[in-house]
């Protein structure tokens, strides 16, 4: 609990806090209570004036009853404790307490000391130095006592009376003596008022802080806590479910997308090190198939040498010997695909491989009481194609097909035409520069299995990594930073950091900026800098006009497969076969038609079926 | 024994069992051996004319096989197939001094021409040796040519051109050519897999192997027309293709300059 940074936090607030209304509620009384007390010497200091004033006349006149009588009056008042008159040799003579009349007061006595400590007294005081606080009996309250010097004048030296010397400045001294319970009961009761005043702010401030301190950093952090804790003990699918856009909102949402990086890192290292036993797996089993292989196409062979003139066993060992070679191209494309090597191209008929694929897999449809429909354009050009892999693919799908299906029964639809697409939303980026020549070109990073685009991102402060879509115009890209949308983004090379923004240029769309990136040989790409911008022109695509190819659809009516798992298909030991699979089918399917550079693509849904699209252009450049 | 023998090397019977098979169709004898070690044994008594190994076998491997017969000087000519048919493969096999390469599985005329290819060779050599007159058996090539085992040649045709034939060697281990098949994808090769096919009379195909890789820029088109130019003038006229390497200087380490045939 001690140790916990929202409390911490809450205890460093509070302290701060109590100090500071401390202080404040400290100065506040100090200066209330000097008010107050400026207050009430003005008002004493008046009344000590008006008392003076009261019994100015009857001085005159003698009229001592008189004189003695008003101070009684006066000192009836409960608040005044002493009203006495002084003769200048120090003796009382009024006051309303009839034991003091006559009674000296010693010069040295505290009321008379601040005028009679030097020899000669002082004639005028300014009405501070002649007030003094003091408490009559140590229990009682405190009382202000005020001393008023009563001046010598003219009437009175004339007056026929007992005639002063004019010469005298000073001939006596009023002495006020008044209570200061009710200014002290103010004082505490304002101080009362503060102190509670204090403590309940301390106290709100301190719960207000503690729970923004709970919510805003206390629970993230926890949550942080957590994930770090799952991510620790192997659970890389942990996810912060934040939305907050603070410092630590921003802190969560970056560790899901490290989260998110690593798994995908740690998946593609799991990955390479499969290709790399792959390679390994693939020399062992070329060598332990060929060598049965070799049995059964050297009897096979030698059997249909000798069997020439009874058709009948010919046409049946024909077959053996064409599928026992097709064995040996699968072994061939095994050994091939983990050493990536290239198709052997021939002119063939996209009609004929489809139906030397279904002839291998005829059996294996009607057990599974698949009726298989044919939608074949007749006159379908021929295409330069590996025959041999392109079967196999078929072949492959032709399989999954069926399991899909399972026993209960079904329909497979095989459709081919030709078509024409223009290069929008189809036509891939292979290779892609910076304006210094770095190749942006990551083949480790794939979108949908093809090598990404790879940029440096920078959004505000934060810089990362931009993993572009290849496929000109479906943006299906990778942002490595959280982004806000419609904000525009920086990109630049990776290696050189130079920027990949166009000059002069915006976008028709919005009149963002927009970048521009060469595809060398191939004019630029441009595009929207917006992000959530959708943008993009690439001209010499656009030029080439509408592209033909040959498409090959091949529609179940299975189980369909999940939409989670749909982008993972091709991905190499992705399967949903469970032991069966080896999760390379797919995967070797998508090399081959990328190798032949055509595009397969999927289309599910649960319960439905599942229709892959193969398309392979007509018009195939070396690559 | 008539001459015709071969020696067999393979770890599995079965192999052996089809390799005897269809050669006793061309009246050629077989012995075998199951272990490299058991061949080499072999070797010093029998007397064959051509050995068949494997490559992948446990103990000894068909290239450690190959260098022992060098160091003894058995220069029984030698076929060379293995499972793991990698171009790779094929290349190590020629450079070490193998006749020819077949890969696994192979089918019944694949197997009988090479083998006759063999057969035919290991005569020409014992006429060489047999016969003491300056009669030709055939002509090292050109001594600025590289060479791929015994069948193929490269010519460097200036501004990085390499020019691909076939040696009069290989010409005269099969009979007449009917048809040449070129075989390449997309007008690339690829060191030590088959550039080209030569059909002969008897209808068996005799791929050669390309010695390097590259694009192909022009092809001899003379040899649609006009077979017989192969034959003629292997090392001039009759060359088969012409081609940019991909790798000439790693790929240049696997050839054996022709040069070095002359002592």
């Amino acid at each position: 609990m001690l140790k916990k940074i929202g409390f911490k936090l809450a205890l460093i607030v509070s302290l701060t806090t109590i100090i500071i209304i401390g202080i404040y509620a400290y100065i506040s009384i100090q200066s209330q209570r000097e008010v107050l007390l400026e207050e009430v010497h003005r008002h004493v200091d008046q009344l000590s004036e008006t008392i003076k004033m009261s019994i100015h006349d009857d001085m005159m006149a003698n009229n001592r009853g008189q004189i003695q009588n008003i101070i009684n009056i006066i000192g009836e008042e409960d608040c005044f404790k002493q009203v006495r008159l002084l003769n200048k040799e120090g003796t009382i003579t009024y006051s309303n307490s009839p034991n003091d009349i006559g009674r000296m007061v010693d010069k040295k006595a505290e009321a008379c000391y601040k005028c009679h400590a030097e020899d000669k007294p002082l004639e005028k005081l300014p009405i501070k130095e002649r007030t003094r606080i003091y408490k009559l009996h140590p229990d009682s309250a405190r009382v202000m006592g005020i001393i008023n010097p009563i001046a010598n004048e003219r009437s009175c030296w004339e007056s026929g009376c007992h005639v002063h010397d004019s010469d005298q400045t000073v001939l006596g001294v009023l002495d006020l003596t008044v209570c200061l319970k009710q200014v002290d009961t103010e004082i505490k009761k304002s101080e009362i008022k503060l102190l509670l005043f204090s403590l309940i702010a301390i106290a709100a401030i301190g719960i207000i802080i503690g729970i923004f301190i709970r919510r805003w950093v206390d629970k993230p952090v926890k949550e942080l806590l957590k994930a770090t804790n799952n991510v620790a003990v192997g659970n890389w699918n942990y996810k912060i479910d934040t939305k907050s856009k603070d410092e630590l909102g921003t802190l969560s949402n970056s560790f899901n997308n490290m989260t998110q990086k690593l798994t995908e890192m740690k998946l593609q290292l799991v990955q390479s090190d499969k290709l790399a036993s792959l390679g390994k797996l693939a020399a062992g089993v070329a060598h332990e198939i060929n060598n049965p292989l070799t049995g059964v196409l050297t009897y096979s062979s030698y059997l249909l040498k000798r069997s020439k003139g009874n058709p009948e066993f010919e046409a049946d060992l024909k077959v053996i010997v064409r599928e026992t070679k097709r064995s040996r191209e699968i072994v061939k494309g095994l050994l091939d695909f983990a050493r990536q090597s290239a198709p052997q191209k021939n002119r063939a008929s996209i009609n004929d491989i489809v139906e030397n694929s279904i002839t291998v897999v005829s059996n294996a449809l009607s057990l599974n009481k698949i009726k298989l429909i044919k939608d074949f354009e007749k006159e379908l050009p021929l295409i330069t194609v590996d025959a041999s892999q392109i079967q196999q693919t078929f072949t492959n799908l032709i399989v999954n097909a069926i399991d899909a299906i399972g026993k209960s029964g079904g329909e497979l639809r095989i459709e081919t035409k030709q078509i024409s697409l223009s290069a929008y939303g189809v036509k891939q980026i292979k290779n892609a520069v910076c304006p210094n020549g770095h190749s942006l070109m990551d083949p480790d990073h794939k979108i949908d299995g093809s090598a990404s685009l790879k940029v440096k991102i920078k959004y505000n402060s934060n810089e990362g990594y931009l993993h572009m879509d290849p496929v000109y115009g479906r943006q299906a890209h990778h942002y490595g930073i959280p982004l806000l949308k419609n904000k525009p983004v920086e990109l630049s090379c990776p290696e050189c950091n130079i920027s990949l923004k166009a000059k002069n240029k915006n976008c028709p769309e919005c009149g963002t900026t927009v970048y521009q990136i060469e595809i060398p040989g191939k004019g630029f790409i441009e595009g929207c800098l917006k992000y959530g911008g959708t943008w993009q022109k690439w001209e010499y695509a656009d030029s080439e006009g509408e592209v033909r190819y040959i498409q090959i659809k091949f529609k179940d009516t299975g189980e369909g497969i999940h939409e989670d798992n749909l982008s993972k298909i091709f991905d190499p030991f992705y399967s949903t076969k469970g032991q069966k699979g080896t999760g390379l089918g797919l995967s070797v399917i998508w090399g081959i038609i990328d190798k032949h550079n055509g595009f397969i693509s999927v289309d599910s849904k649960i319960g439905e079926g599942t229709e892959f699209t193969i398309r392979l252009p007509l018009d195939s450049k070396i690559r | 024994m008539d001459g015709k023998n071969i020696l067999v090397i393979d770890d599995e019977q079965l192999i052996i069992d089809s390799v005897e098979k269809i050669v006793s169709l061309e009246d050629i004898t077989v012995d075998y051996a199951l272990t490299a070690e058991t061949a080499l044994e072999k070797m010093k008594t029998g007397n064959y004319n051509l050995i068949l190994t494997d490559i992948m076998m446990p103990e000894m491997d068909g290239f450690q096989l190959l260098e022992k017969m060098r160091l003894t000087k058995i220069d029984i000519p030698v076929i060379m197939t293995t499972g793991y048919s990698t171009g790779e493969n094929a290349i190590r096999a020629l450079h070490d001094g193998a006749l020819a390469f077949i890969p696994k599985p192979f089918d019944i005329d694949e197997l009988i021409s090479i083998v006759k290819r063999g057969i035919k060779f290991s005569e020409l050599q014992n006429s060489i040796k047999d016969d003491q007159s300056d009669t030709i058996a055939y002509v090292p090539c050109p001594s600025a040519y590289y060479r791929l085992g015994y069948t193929s040649w490269i010519r460097f045709d200036g501004e990085g051109i390499v020019a691909i034939g076939i040696t009069d060697c290989f010409l005269n281990t099969i009979t007449k050519i009917k048809e040449i098949e070129f075989l390449h994808s997309d007008l690339k090769v690829f060191q030590g897999t088959p550039y080209a096919k030569f059909i002969d009379e008897n209808e068996l195909p005799n791929p050669v192997l390309s010695p390097l890789s590259g694009t192909i820029i022009k092809q001899n088109e003379q040899l649609k027309t006009n077979i017989p130019l192969v034959e003629k003038d292997p090392y001039f006229d009759g060359w088969i293709y012409k081609v940019l390497p991909d790798d000439l200087d790693n790929e240049l380490k696997k050839l054996t300059p022709c040069s070095s045939d002359r002592l």
